[in-house]
């Protein structure tokens, strides 16, 4: 079967370079196609990449705190460029400061991401639920249904 | 004696060099007007008479050509996301020489069909998606190209995974594959469609502009000719094995309809702590304005930079500038042979030239975080070239020369435009720069000397002028 494509990259003025990085290693080690485009990307230049790699999912990472202004729109901006379908991740330190994860969450998902993801999140998480909402996980595994029980994890609704 | 002579093709004229490759000078050149209704055949007898009398009769080795008659090489190109692979096969086609007439992103309209039809290109370059990315746009588009009876050769250089079904589509047409223009994303690999652009040119384009019949009388047409220009400028920065060049440069050449850009330098950014944006950029370089330019490109600058600012520059008041737009306008081979109209060609020269260095160097945005300032740079990074070299009779034979270019320089009113800080002026003064791109594929030494002594600095150039 073919591989499926992520779009991944720091969203904004957002110079925090490291955890994309071991992102986009743990990414392709499990078996995906990854696009790193690294630091300080634009909403746009997300989606034009997403369109070119017809990529499966885009995974937008902040850290800086900026992250609820940067990402704003960008739902409606992909629906725009006839991503419509595009499953939708973000994750990092994505507000400002400690604030309740639910609430958080609820926020991002208004605003149309898939699955938000808390602080600290260990990439199994991720690659877990990157795989699921893909259809990648064989029957055994969604029987058993191994989520991982990370701290604030995936967040399931 | 071993001579060579060197012709170029353009729409307008014919021009000839007569090189001596032993001595590496040159012997003489000429020029001849040609026109669409002229047989370019008469203009190169005529050049050929008008150089005999100044060399002599001698004998030439061989007579290399390069042409942009008949409206240069037409291109029309098609990608996916405009800032991507559509940049990517323009930029691809641009520096092979071509004229790109036209470029489409995203699905082919049936508006855009026709448009194609109309515009009757040469070659159509097909791109879009990256290897293994995005394959329903191409295949949509060969497929409309298919039905839609373009009968000019198709070069697909677009999603590898995508390929034999496009050539499934497209059977019957004169179709190449070539490998990706953008394989991964952000990784260009503009070579091989280069390549492939410049065989189709040799093979089946020259003879299809009535070349053929003088392709007997010469050895050989060899390239479009801002595909020559950008070989010199290329040869005159990096040199050869035997003799070093002068290293980076930009180029200008400003013509009546277009301004030409042409870069060699790597571009990179100069701040180790500036993140560099969009997609890599070619070593050697070149942008086509094809909205500015000194008659037919005039309402460009006009559009750009209004009227006011070139009337202040040129120091005519706003009538009298509006009152030459219009004469140029009326009549677009005026030449500027009294003092309002110099005055006038100066203040369109000057913002020809930055704006068309303007969008060909790259630009730097600053970013306040709560740690300080942060770049980030798209395009390349010139500020470090230090040497300008203008060409085009627009600027060769240009009263204020030095002033004109300095407008190609750094501006501190523009930060983030990454021209060149400073910078020595040379001047193609016999306009052999093409004929030089053509000479260096046979004798790239002799070029590259020829080049050193013929282009002359600004200042000494200013004296004899
Ligand atoms: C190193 C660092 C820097 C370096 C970055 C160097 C570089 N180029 O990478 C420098 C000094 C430049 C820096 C600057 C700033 N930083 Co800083 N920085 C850190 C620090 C200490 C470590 C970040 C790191 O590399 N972690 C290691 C990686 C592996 O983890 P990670 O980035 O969290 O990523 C993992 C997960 O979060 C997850 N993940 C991340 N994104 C996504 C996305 C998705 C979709 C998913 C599924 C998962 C996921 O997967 C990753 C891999 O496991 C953190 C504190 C911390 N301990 O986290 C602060 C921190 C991120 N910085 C912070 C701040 C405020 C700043 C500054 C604004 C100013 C400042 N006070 O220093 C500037 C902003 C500059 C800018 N424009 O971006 C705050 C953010 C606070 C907030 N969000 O409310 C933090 C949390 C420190 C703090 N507690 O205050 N910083």
């Amino acid at each position: 079967m073919d591989k499926k494509h992520l779009v991944i990259g720091v969203i904004g003025a957002d110079v925090h370079a490291v955890g994309i990085r071991i992102l986009e290693f743990a990414f392709r080690e499990a078996g995906f196609e990854v696009t790193n485009l690294g630091v300080m990307v634009s909403q746009e230049e997300f989606i034009a990449a997403a369109i070119e790699t017809d990529a499966d999912a885009i995974l937008v990472s902040s850290l800086y705190g900026h992250g609820e202004l940067d990402v704003r729109g960008m739902r409606e901006k992909a629906d725009e460029a006839g991503l419509e379908d595009i499953l939708m991740y973000v994750g990092g330190n994505i507000v400002v400061g400690k604030q309740p994860f639910a609430e958080v969450e609820k926020r991002f998902k208004k605003m149309g991401f898939d699955r938000v993801f808390a602080p600290g999140t260990p990439p199994e998480t991720d690659i877990y639920y990157l795989k699921k909402d893909l259809g990648l996980l064989d029957q055994a595994e969604t029987e058993a249904d191994q989520q991982p029980k990370a701290e604030n994890g995936g967040g399931e609704e | 004696m071993s001579n060579v002579l060197l012709i170029d093709f353009g729409s307008t004229y014919t021009k000839l060099t007569a090189v001596n490759l032993e001595q590496a000078v040159v012997l003489g050149s000429s020029t001849a007007h040609t026109t669409v209704t002229t047989d370019l055949n008469d203009g190169l007898m005529i050049a050929r008479e008008k150089l005999k009398a100044i060399t002599g009769d001698i004998v030439y080795e061989e007579q290399l050509a390069c042409s942009s008659a008949a409206g240069g090489l037409r291109m029309a190109v098609s990608g996916l996301v405009p800032e991507l692979t559509a940049e990517a096969a323009r930029s691809a086609a641009l520096g092979a020489g071509a004229k790109v007439v036209k470029l489409y992103s995203h699905e082919l309209t049936n508006s855009d069909l026709a448009e194609i039809l109309t515009i009757d290109p040469e070659i159509f370059l097909l791109t879009g998606g990256t290897d293994g990315g995005n394959r329903k746009v191409i295949l949509y588009n060969a497929g409309r190209l298919a039905a839609s009876g373009l009968k000019c050769p198709i070069i697909y250089a677009g999603n590898r995974a995508a390929a034999d079904e496009a050539a499934e589509l497209l059977r019957g047409h004169d179709l190449t594959i070539c490998p990706n223009v953008m394989p991964k994303l952000g990784e260009l690999n503009i070579a091989p469609v280069q390549e492939q652009i410049r065989r189709l040119f040799l093979a089946r384009i020259v003879q299809a502009k009535g070349l053929s019949k003088i392709e007997q009388l010469i050895s050989g047409i060899m390239m479009p000719t801002p595909q020559a220009m950008l070989k010199a400028m290329t040869l005159l920065a990096t040199g050869t094995e035997h003799e070093a060049g002068i290293g980076d440069l930009m180029a200008i050449d400003l013509g009546g309809a277009t301004t030409d850009i042409y870069s060699i330098a790597d571009g990179s950014p100069t701040a180790a702590s500036t993140i560099i944006k969009g997609l890599p950029e070619p070593y050697a370089k070149r942008t086509v304005e094809g909205d500015i330019g000194m008659r037919y490109g005039l309402s460009g600058i006009v559009d750009e930079v209004g009227i006011a600012r070139l009337s202040e520059l040129s120091q005519l008041d706003r009538a009298e500038f509006e009152h030459w737009c219009q004469a140029c306008h009326d009549d677009p081979s005026l030449l500027p042979l009294q003092q309002q109209i110099q005055a006038f060609d100066f203040a369109l020269a000057g913002m020809a030239v930055k704006i068309a260095t303007g969008r060909h160097a790259g630009k730097l945005e600053e970013f306040y975080t709560p740690l300080g300032v942060a770049y980030a740079q798209t395009g390349k990074d010139l500020r470090n070239v230090r040497t300008i070299v203008a060409t085009g009779g627009s600027l060769i034979y240009a009263p204020r020369l030095k002033e004109i270019l300095t407008f190609a320089l750094y501006d501190p009113q523009e930060p983030g435009s990454l021209r060149p800080e400073r910078a020595n002026f040379l001047v193609d003064r016999k306009y052999l720069l093409s004929a030089m791109g053509v000479l260096s594929e046979k004798d790239p030494n002799t070029a590259l000397r020829i080049m050193k002594k013929e282009l002359i600095d600004e200042r000494s150039h200013s004296q004899k002028a």
